[in-house]
């Protein structure tokens, strides 16, 4: 399956079906700082993703100075 | 997994609730938490006009989203940074939200209106880009709205964000910023309301609810927050999140509900009479307010 990667933005050729939380181990990505989108939707952790879905890995943390 | 409310399959699970949720039961619960938050700390009165600080990324615009859908009388304020390609296509981000959904969105730009974008400012005050962005932002929020006669500025400082500025102040304890910590920072003279309506609310939530509304947003990260210590204290934190859900909340809503009087003591004295800035007319202890002094060092006058 395609898997889209950002910041850096880039794409990975990733053998499937696999679960989302096998993918995020195999790409050493904590849960909590992506979501896993496969089309347009969400998917959560214990979804399987075949071969030829698409697959997009997206950052959550975004930085900026403290909040004061 | 399945969604907690309805049994029905789930697209996200929040680990810190032991809960997973369809796509209508979490918009739910992501206003719901917002309602919570404004009830609990205060934040609105009903008749309020609030002004949010819209970056373009899924906070400022999840957060005016939410607000509206409950109700709350709220505009934008983009402020245009300079940051090249990035503050371009943020910029596109909160004007296609403002005009798809039909709303009020203002625009300020630092280089146009003001004189110097965050870029310029970094490489004259040899300082991080975020210091000059974080100063000029809280100027320029707060003077939009006392000029335009918001009440309120909301900004979408998150869960996970609060939380970060805590584990720093905390590691260095900065008793004086540990004490201006808070959800809500009162109206002054000089200065309106401030308001974090989504400290309950991480920001894999708000990019969830993003995702879920189909609201398009800067993904990007900020070229110039590269390396900032506040991106390793959330690595930190989510390091921990990961082993033991609830952590970032239990710090953050503890420090707020019991932590945060002890430093009572270290807040500047409330009573102590501000001056005001004779070059824009601010609220500031000295004869020119901070970010007058940044925009004579950056952009002085010909």
């Amino acid at each position: 399956m395609k898997v889209l990667l950002r910041n850096p933005r880039r794409e990975l050729d990733i053998d499937g079906p696999i679960t989302v939380t096998a993918l995020l181990q195999r790409l050493e990505l904590s849960p909590e700082a992506v979501l896993v989108i496969a089309g347009d939707e969400l998917v959560p952790r214990d979804a399987r993703l075949d071969d030829a879905t698409t697959v997009e890995i997206r950052p959550v943390i975004s930085g900026g100075g403290p909040a004061r | 997994m399945k969604c907690r409310v309805c049994r029905g399959p789930a697209v996200i699970d929040v680990r810190r609730h032991n809960a997973a949720f369809c796509p209508e039961h979490f918009l739910t619960h992501c206003s719901q938490q917002v309602e919570r938050a404004i009830t609990e700390h205060r934040m609105l009165e009903p008749h309020d006009r609030v002004l949010v600080a819209v970056s373009g990324g899924k906070d400022s615009l999840g957060l005016w989203d939410l607000l509206v859908g409950l109700g709350v009388a709220a505009d934008g304020l983009y402020l245009g940074l300079g940051i090249g390609e990035y503050s371009d296509d943020s910029g596109r981000y909160a004007r296609e939200y403002a005009a798809r959904r039909g709303r009020t969105l203002h625009e300020v730009d630092l280089a146009d209106d003001v004189g110097f974008s965050v870029p310029d400012a970094a490489a004259a005050t040899h300082r991080v880009p975020c210091s000059a962005c974080g100063l000029s932002k809280r100027h320029l929020f707060n003077g939009f709205a006392l000029e335009h006669g918001y009440d309120v500025v909301a900004t979408g400082h998150n869960l996970d964000d609060e939380a970060a500025v805590l584990l720093g102040n905390v590691l260095r304890w900065q008793t004086e910023y540990l004490a201006r910590q808070r959800p809500v920072l009162p109206a002054a003279p000089g200065f309106v309301r401030k308001v974090k309506p989504l400290v309950r609310l991480g920001e894999r939530e708000m990019a969830a609810y993003c995702v879920v509304r189909r609201i398009d947003y800067q993904v990007e990260e900020c070229p110039m927050a590269a390396g900032n210590r506040h991106l390793h204290y959330k690595e930190v934190l989510n390091a921990l999140e990961e082993r033991s859900p609830g952590t970032k909340a239990a710090f953050l809503h503890g420090f707020v509900e019991r932590g945060h009087p002890r430093f009572d003591d270290d807040r500047a004295d409330p009573e102590a009479e501000l001056g005001r800035c004779r070059e824009c007319g601010a609220p500031t202890p000295g004869d020119v307010c901070a970010f007058c002094r940044l925009r004579a060092r950056v952009a002085p006058s010909p």
